[in-house]
Formats: structure tokens, C-alpha cells, sequence
């Protein structure tokens, strides 16, 4: 709010659709869990890291999930971890949003063929929000990735669903 | 009177953010005292045997890098090599110089990832900023080489992918007199200061004999203070011809082959790799990235054993060929899954939070782990 610092006289209200207020502020700090599992998972944290900062778009690492907003499911999904992934997904508070990050996490990657003990995609035990494809994806392809998540959010609606 | 206490067991991880991975570590503990550790493997279990019977052996490549992420140079090297090995191919002397220049950039950058989530683990989270920003100075030549930042599939049988960038000796060149001068600032942002000294020295120790009783490889076997290293003590490739020493843990700050010694031992490590990078990147000789050898690998019936020096420890590959394009069976000896097994000795009479120090000292990668 630096713009606005010191330019009026008297306190101010703002008026702003109830909608835009609850996913700009959705939008911007999207905090996620902080959980790897494969190769992704050294490039999830290079994106976090130096380089590429993380943080700018207001994605800090929590580490349980009860204080996340999302998830990057960041590798290979084998069906030992798919329950406990499913169960971590379960704990978190709504609204919650999954990035299914890499190939493997998209659909088995190099693993689909012969891969007797991988899952064949996240999305087969919880719903996903935005693809990132790559083995690994480079930091920028999650960073894009983080943008289409914000744009969904961006045009979520608070209405309640007529049936 | 007298109170009454039981055991307790505690579930750590698998979703942990200091477990390196998907590890789940079944703690047994009398109050904050650990009695027994007991590690569950299988969270990333990705088949790679299953895949190697049914690839042909160029194809394995990819699912070598996926073993150790960190440190993926190394793996498709052991894998060409035992390969190279089967087939009695000669590769190169090209080949050869540049495989030792990738193979140690890729140990320092698996080192700072090591050193670097080590630290993050027991609260020191600056180091981690400093090592990551280092280390995309690596990944960016490797991007130059071969396009990947992480798993290359860039040494295959026989030979290379691709030939190095046109840059490549000068980038090499520019990192290793920038890092030369900027290890010292991880000296003293993070292995002589205090509070980390207190956290890591006197924990965790490895008494030299239980080591090698368990097969311990690498630094976490270097820091119980023995010199040994393939690169010298089964020296492959052409690493015979330069000079280095062998960093080994001295217990300064307190007992060898505690947690200390193992974090002392990488950073001096990463100072050796320089020196041989240094040595090699002037006698990159004129010639092919590829010996001739049909596209179709077709190796004659037997079986091999190669074994080398990874970031982690020692990193061997059999091979059994029953003379068909695709291998009969591969078998990894992974450094990472053999140093876990000391996990249980290690942390015996420690409290809670020194596991993470531990077990950020014993530095694991799951993908290794669990194959």
C-alpha cells in the first residue's frame, strides 16, 4: 500500500467486489506444503531458492498440512505414498489447490510402462488444478505454473451453485 | 514413589521436512532419548530392475540418472563404464577428460545440496541460500553440455551424447576461480561457527570399525577416518594421472567420525574436486565423443561388476549379460542405501533432534534408497 501512503486527508473506504477481495488475497499467498518426494523435488526447491525466489509470488513452505493452501505434488507417486498423499490431502483446509508437478506426477512419466509399483498420475487419487509437464520441469515451467494456478483462482466464484 | 514411564514409538515422516525424501524413520524413544531407529523403505520404489530387463542397454541411461538425482553424471558413468567394461570398448581420451570434468562438477553440486539441507535441517537456513545460488552456476554449464539441469543422460556407452559447448573450458574455468574464492565463505558462515559446531560435534559417531563392518562407503566412511577412495584406491578412468588428496575425518572439534567430521569431510572434498577439475580442464584433447560401436549394443554373455566413486560413496553396477540387446538383470549396489543401514547405530542414546543431524550428516538420497 506504499502508493497510497499519505495522499489523503481523511481515512478512506475502499469498495471492491466481495469476490475480487477474497481471491486476490487467495491469489497472493498461496502457502504450500512443504513436501518432496522425487527428482522434482530438488528443482521445487530450487525454485524456492536464490535464483528464482519463490517467495515474491507469496509461496512460503509450511510444513504441515494444516496451514497449507497448496500442494505441489512434486515427483514420482508410488502406490505406497498415494494413501498417505491422499490422507495429507484430506487434512488440508479448504480452499485447497494441487500442482501436479513433472511427468510422473502427471501420468507415470518414464515409469508408465513397466512401472509395477508407480501410480500412473496423481489425479487417478486426488483432483488436480494445473498440469506442469517436464522430467524434471525447470524452475520457470513451475513458476508458469504458479501463474495459471493464480488465474484460476483469480476467476473462482463465491457464489453459491444453483443445481 | 516411584513413577512409572513405558517407551513410546514415534512415526517420523514419511511426509517430514528433514527425512531428504519419502523415508519414514520408526523412532523408539524413552522420553526424548532414542533407543532404537528403524527406517521403512519403499516410498519410492520405481522399479528400476523391472526396467532395465525390458530396455535395451542404451535405453537404461535415463532410469540411471533417476537413481541418484543429485549426482546423475556419476550413475550414467558407472553404468557406460560397466557396460564399456562387458564389451571391452576403449573409449576415447577425449571422452575420458571430459567425463572426469562433468563427473567432478556434479559431486561439488551434490555436496552443496548435501552440506546445504544438512544445515537447513538443524536451523541455519542462510548457508542453504549461499550453496544454491553456487550451484546454479554448475547447472548452467551442464544446461550449456547437455540441455538438462538435472538428469543429463549425457555419458552414455561407448561415449558422450554430445560434444561440450564451445564455452564450456572457459565457463569451467570462470566457476572454478569464483568458487576457489567463495568456499571460504561457507568456512565461516557455517563450519566453524558455534551454534552448529555445538549441534554436530561429538554427535553421531561412527567408530571406524562398525563402518566397515557395515559397508559404509564415502564420506560417511572417510569421516570415521580412513583414507579410502576408488578414485585412488581402484582408480578407473584416468584418474590415476592426477593429484589429489584424500580429505579424512581428524575429530578437530571433537571425536572422530562424529557429525562434524562427515560435514568437514564434503567441504574440504568439494576444495580436491577443483584441484582435479583444474588439472583436467587444460588437456581436453582434439577427437570424437563417441569410440565406434554399432547402435545396437549387443554384448557378449557374462557378467560384470564395476564399481565407482560417487558423491555418496561407492556406486557399483552388475551386470548380468546373457548375450541379447536387452541386459538379463542389473543390480545397483547403492552407497546411499548401505550408509542408511548405520542410521540405527548412530543415533542410539541421542536425543530427538540430533536424528536430523545424523541423519543430514549421512546425507541419503531416496531414489537410491528404494531403486
Amino acid at each position: 500500500m506504499g502508493l497510497l501512503d499519505k495522499e489523503f486527508s481523511d481515512g478512506n473506504i475502499v469498495i471492491a467486489p466481495v469476490e475480487d477481495l477474497f481471491n486476490w488475497a487467495r491469489l497472493s499467498s498461496i502457502w504450500q506444503l512443504g513436501f518432496g518426494l522425487a527428482c522434482c523435488a530438488i528443482e521445487m526447491m530450487a525454485t524456492s531458492m536464490s535464483h528464482y525466489d519463490f517467495d515474491r509470488f507469496g509461496v512460503i513452505p509450511r510444513n504441515t498440512p494444516r496451514q497449507a493452501d497448496a500442494i505441489i505434488i512434486s515427483g514420482t507417486v508410488t502406490l505406497k505414498m498415494a494413501t498417505r498423499i491422499k490422507r495429507l490431502y484430506e487434512q488440508m483446509p479448504a480452499p485447497k489447490y494441487i500442482i501436479s508437478m513433472g511427468s510422473c506426477a502427471n501420468c507415470g512419466g518414464p515409469y508408465w510402462e513397466h512401472g509395477y509399483h508407480v501410480l500412473k498420475g496423481i489425479d487417478r487419487v486426488i483432483p488436480v488444478d494445473v498440469y506442469v509437464p517436464g522430467c524434471p520441469p525447470r524452475p520457470e515451467a513451475l513458476l508458469e505454473g504458479l501463474l495459471k494456478l493464480q488465474d484460476k483462482i483469480r476467476n473462482e466464484s463465491l457464489r453459491k451453485k444453483s443445481a | 514413589m516411584s513413577l512409572k514411564t513405558e517407551t513410546m514409538v514415534l512415526n517420523m515422516g514419511p511426509q517430514h521436512p528433514s527425512t531428504h525424501g519419502v523415508l519414514r524413520l520408526e523412532l523408539k524413544i524413552d522420553g526424548e532419548l532414542v533407543l532404537d531407529v528403524k527406517p521403512h523403505l519403499g516410498y519410492l520404489h520405481r522399479c528400476f530392475e523391472k526396467h532395465a530387463e525390458a530396455m535395451q542397454y542404451n535405453q537404461v541411461v535415463p532410469y540411471t540418472d533417476r537413481l541418484d538425482y543429485l549426482a546423475a553424471m556419476g550413475n550414467n558413468w558407472g553404468y557406460a563404464l560397466a557396460v564399456e567394461k562387458l564389451m571391452g570398448i576403449q573409449v576415447p581420451e577425449r571422452v575420458e577428460y571430459i567425463r572426469v570434468i562433468v563427473a567432478e562438477l556434479q559431486r561439488i553440486a551434490s555436496h552443496q545440496v548435501a552440506l546445504g539441507s544438512n544445515a537447513a535441517d538443524i536451523g541455519a537456513f542462510t548457508p542453504f541460500l549461499y550453496l544454491f545460488r553456487d550451484r546454479e552456476h554448475i547447472l548452467s554449464i551442464f544446461e550449456d553440455t547437455c540441455g538438462a539441469r538435472m538428469l543429463y543422460n549425457y555419458i552414455w556407452v561407448g561415449g558422450l551424447s554430445h560434444d561440450i559447448h564451445p564455452d564450456f573450458v572457459k565457463k569451467v574455468k570462470e566457476f572454478v576461480s569464483y568458487y576457489k574464492a567463495t568456499i571460504i565463505e561457507l568456512d565461516n558462515l557455517l563450519s566453524y561457527n558455534k551454534i552448529f559446531i555445538e549441534r554436530t560435534a561429538n554427535i553421531g559417531v561412527l567408530p571406524l570399525d562398525t563402518a566397515i563392518n557395515f559397508g559404509a562407503s564415502g564420506p560417511a566412511l572417510r569421516g570415521s577416518g580412513i583414507p579410502f577412495d576408488l578414485r585412488r584406491d581402484d582408480p578407473y578412468s584416468i584418474y590415476d594421472r592426477f593429484d589429489f588428496e584424500i580429505p579424512v575425518g581428524k575429530g578437530l572439534q571433537g571425536q572422530v567420525g562424529d557429525c562434524w567430521d562427515r560435514y568437514y569431510v564434503r567441504v574440504r572434498e568439494m576444495e580436491q574436486s577443483l584441484r582435479i577439475i583444474e588439472q583436467a580442464i587444460d588437456h581436453i584433447p582434439e577427437g570424437d565423443v563417441q569410440s565406434a560401436i554399432p547402435k545396437r549394443i549387443k554384448p557378449p554373455k557374462g557378467t560384470v561388476y564395476t564399481r565407482i566413486e560417487n558423491p555418496r560413496g561407492e556406486l557399483g553396477y552388475f551386470i548380468i549379460s546373457d548375450g541379447n540387446t536387452n541386459p538379463f538383470r542389473v543390480k545397483v549396489r547403492a552407497p546411499s542405501f548401505v550408509n542408511l543401514e548405520v542410521l540405527g547405530e548412530l543415533c542410539k542414546g541421542h536425543l530427538v533432534a540430533d536424528v536430523i543431524a545424523i541423519l543430514g550428516s549421512i546425507d541419503i538420497v531416496l531414489g537410491e534408497v528404494d531403486r
